[in-house]
């Protein structure tokens, strides 16, 4: 099945999201949507999908214009999506949430999960997506969860399947095994519209890749383009993907982990006793795949897990068991793996948040008054200096995208002296300009002498930025490695091999 | 200029449209609920005119019963400001327990127990005002305190166990409440508290050096309080707007987890906004004795507590509108006794005026839908929290 939009233009007040989008979906290819966060995607996906109406313009499918005016219109004609943020109940089954709106029941009103499981294994050795009618949806990874997601989709008959940035939550195991489901799903003969802003994956699937700069299709490129071409027809400028890694001074430890151990509520060890230090002047980079107690040693650095053993030295001096405040007054900048829910109030106004950690220093208080003029003159300067995007720093921080949100974390959190910068998964979910800005600063903070810990599950960045790269896997600290190691030796560290069984192969 | 008046403009909108939609809907019930009127069914002009009689008089009764009365001008024309005075009586205490339930929603607590520290508020200041003989001024000023300093440890005991042990602020708040108020059932039968000679639960009189001073003669029940609640107002949009304490109380209330990550304390907040929200409360209960009751009964706090919860989420959890809330529902209150007793409509019905004001602002979907606003500026988030917020 074909899917054509002709002239789609939608509009939001004065912003034009989306400006007469021209584009054609062959059967059986994979068309990749290529923009940074902004561009429009999401906008054009959502009128396809039913859940926008579109100003003017029109959708074909197999040459017929048809009217989609609701997620079960598209559902009719064969249109499925699979949406960043899965829409699965966490506490049902697989069988229960694919079945769910769909219920079919025996006379006696009792649900019919038996023939929505044998459907569901049909899809699944159709497909080649193998998934557990009765696992319970909340203990299965993201990866899966993404299956169910898909076979959702592919068991009311979906002929063209929107994805929508599919690999942000995924590991890049996980990522790898997503392509190749649509690689089958395509010879199987499902269109597959891939929304993303990451050029590796792109290249990797694509048949024909449709670039979107500011709601207008600005290119349409074969995925023989280079990486570097995409960048910049993304961006609508020169993109430098791989900072230099020129030489720079490194001085001594200014951040030691003894045997640090941090435990959940049930006591239960999430990371066991790692042991390592970074120098000032230094990028440590933790890699590792999500869930192997990262994001609780990048929280446990600053105290903010309840539960931590073991000894924090920074600058020499014990932190371990000082309150939050304290450990980031210390000289610890913390950059929150979820901006949303740590990093900003949104809520608040820029100028606000800029002050969220620094609101009882001079020159912000005196005793208890808040002065806003103080407030408001210092907001105007990380504006500028930090490029955050915005008609005024009184709006409410929920107004800006996700860049620019970023970009009031990391003011905020570099706007004070600092010893070391813990920055955790700092350009998840970005545009490709804001990925650049973020290495930008982090290298920036090296070269002043900080000593930087880079907790990422992107290996590239993990490989551009890294003096050192650390391995966590189940909590622990496989190896620390020189960054001249290869994609392939990080991969099987990252797996659980340690070096010395990748001698012995 | 332009921008802060459109900005009034916007907040006051939903409250505003639903305000006006409640009274309809209780003309509609006033109407219909009167015999005479419906005995009219038949034709339908005189249906019309007899149906507009009778809620034009209910309306009429409300507003002389609230606002102003000519029939009580009798030597001049400030008598007839008599029923005003009593809104602001009325409007007194609601305001500052009003202020107590509107403190808790910024800092993202739902504090449910105004009643129970109303109480405290009460019992504190009562004891002072009739056990002790001070110089006027600094008597008031102990009372007061002491009411203060009861309902802020009740209060702040809330806090405490929230943030030591993470118990819901709504189940302790509410589990208090009743505390509260068989405690003072039980107090008032004590020798220390039981006025001599009497069998039914009533404290002393507070000494004269005790009471608010009366602000419109002997004739008027206004007393002094009305600028207490006005300066505690005043105190909160301060405490809010201008310090670093009321900035870490927003900050928690709008996002905690980010709250917590930028190193304010979580535990400090709620401690601290569950003892200011007491001490607001008991203010009220305070106020309430040594303006207008002057003597600790069971029934001393009424329904102030309750009432302040809508009081707050009307006037949008802020200083000033909640002042107008209050004085709103003290209005409706005191003109709501005058149309029961000139019309025959039953009081009531004021409480249906209030339950419908409250539905529609938090339902503010639906006030757009039947006005077709573009854009309503609604702080659902205040009513949407649920259980775990």
């Amino acid at each position: 099945m074909s899917l054509e939009l002709r002239g789609i233009t939608k509009t939001f007040g004065s912003f034009t999201a989306n400006d007469s989008i021209d584009l054609k979906v062959e059967t059986g290819q994979i068309h990749a949507i290529l923009g940074e966060n902004g561009a429009g995607k999401s906008t054009l996906m959502n009128i396809v999908y039913g859940l926008l109406k579109a100003d003017s313009g029109e959708i074909l499918i197999d040459g017929k214009v048809v009217d989609i005016s609701n997620p079960s219109d598209a559902l009719n004609v064969g249109i499925g999506m699979v949406h960043q943020h899965f829409m699965l109940i966490p506490v049902f089954t697989v069988a229960e949430n694919i079945m769910l709106g769909h219920e079919k029941s025996s006379k006696l009103r009792v649900l019919d999960l038996d023939q929505a499981r044998a459907a569901i294994r049909a899809i699944s050795e159709d497909f080649g997506l193998q998934v557990d009618p009765d696992a319970i949806v909340e203990t299965l990874p993201v990866g899966i969860q993404q299956k169910v997601e898909i076979i959702k989709a592919l068991i009311y008959e979906a002929k063209v399947l929107i994805l929508d940035e599919p690999t942000a939550v995924l590991t890049p195991q996980e990522t790898d095994e997503l392509l190749n489901t649509m690689r089958d799903l395509k010879n199987k003969g499902t269109s597959i519209i891939f929304i993303t802003h990451k050029l590796r994956e792109v290249r990797a699937v694509a048949d024909q890749i449709t670039i979107i700069r500011r709601g207008k299709v600005v290119a349409a490129v074969s995925p023989e383009t280079s990486e570097g071409e995409l960048a910049s027809m993304m961006v609508g400028r020169a993109v430098d993907l791989s900072p230099e890694k020129y030489q720079h001074e490194m001085g001594g430890a200014i951040l030691e982990v003894k045997n640090l151990t941090v435990r959940d509520a049930l006591g239960a060890a999430i990371v066991k006793g790692v042991n390592f230090h970074v120098n000032a002047g230094e990028v440590l980079a933790v890699a590792g795949v999500q869930g192997n107690g990262q994001s609780e040693l990048a929280r446990a650095l600053i105290n903010l897990e309840d539960h931590i053993e073991g000894s924090i030295l920074l600058d020499g001096e014990e932190i371990r068991g000082a309150s939050i405040k304290d450990s980031l007054h210390a000289g610890i900048a913390f950059i929150p793996e979820s901006r949303e829910l740590d990093g900003v109030i949104g809520s608040f106004s820029i100028a606000e948040n800029l002050i969220l950690d620094l609101h009882e220093l001079s020159p912000y208080s005196k005793g208890i008054n808040l002065s806003a003029k103080v407030m408001q003159s210092e907001a105007e300067k990380r504006v500028a200096e930090f490029d955050i995007r915005t008609q005024s720093i009184l709006d409410a921080v929920s107004t800006l995208s996700g860049g620019n949100k970023q970009k009031v974390v990391i003011a905020r959190e570099l706007s004070r002296p600092i010893k070391v910068l813990v920055a955790s998964q700092p350009t998840r979910g970005l545009d490709v300009g804001s990925i650049e800005f973020v290495h930008e600063r982090i290298l920036a903070e090296r070269d002043a002498g900080r000593g930087v810990i880079l907790f990422s599950t992107e290996l590239d960045e993990v490989i551009a930025l890294a003096d050192r790269i650390a391995v966590m896997y189940r909590g622990e600290i496989l190896g620390i490695v020189d960054s001249k190691v290869t994609r392939e030796e990080l991969g099987l560290l990252m797996a659980g091999v340690t070096s010395a069984k990748v001698g012995a192969e | 200029m332009k921008n802060t008046i459109s900005r009034i403009g916007q907040s006051i909108k939903l409250p505003g449209l639903s305000f006006l939609m409640a009274f309809t809907i209780t003309g509609i019930i006033i109407a219909v609920s009167d015999e005479k009127v419906m005995n009219k069914i038949g034709s339908p002009i005189e249906f019309l005119k007899s149906a507009g009689a009778s809620v034009g008089n209910a309306y009429l009764a409300l507003f002389q019963g609230s606002i102003y009365d000519n029939r009580l001008a009798k030597s001049n024309f400030f008598e007839g400001f008599y029923p005003f005075f009593e809104t602001l009586v009325t409007a007194t205490p609601l305001i500052l327990t009003g202020l107590s339930v509107a403190l808790a929603f910024k800092s993202g607590l739902f504090n449910i127990g105004a009643q129970g520290q109303f109480i405290f508020g009460a019992i504190g200041a009562s004891y002072v005002g009739f056990r002790f003989e001070l110089p006027v001024g600094i008597h008031i000023l102990a009372a007061a305190l002491a009411g203060i300093v009861l309902a802020a440890i009740w209060g702040g005991l809330v806090g405490f166990l929230k943030a030591k042990t993470g118990a819901h602020e709504v189940i302790l708040t509410i589990m208090l409440n009743y505390i509260a108020a068989f405690f003072i059932l039980w107090l008032l039968k004590t020798k220390t508290f039981l006025r001599p000679g009497r069998i039914d639960p009533i404290a002393p009189e507070v000494a004269d050096s005790a009471k608010l001073p009366l602000l419109a003669g002997e004739n008027f029940r206004i007393h002094a309080g009305i600028f207490i609640a006005l300066a505690a107002a005043l105190f909160v949009w301060w405490l809010l707007t201008k310090t670093t304490i009321g900035y870490k109380f927003r900050a928690v209330g709008a996002n905690s987890q980010a709250a917590r990550t930028a190193g304010i304390s979580v535990p400090f907040v709620i401690t601290s906004t569950m003892m200011i929200c007491g001490a607001l409360a008991g203010l009220g209960g305070a106020v309430h004795v040594l303006g207008s009751e002057h003597a600790l009964n069971t029934d001393v706090a009424g329904s102030f507590g309750f009432d302040a919860i809508t009081v707050a989420l009307l006037g949008r959890a802020q200083p000033l509108g909640t002042v107008f809330a209050a004085l709103l529902f003290g209005a409706l209150h005191t003109g709501g006794r005058m149309m029961q007793s000139n019309t025959g409509v039953p009081l009531d019905i004021v409480v249906v005026t209030q339950g419908l004001i409250v539905l529609f602002i938090a339902a503010p979907m639906f006030v757009r839908y039947i006005f077709r606003l573009k854009k309503l500026n609604a702080s659902t988030s205040l009513t949407s929290k649920g259980w775990n917020g």
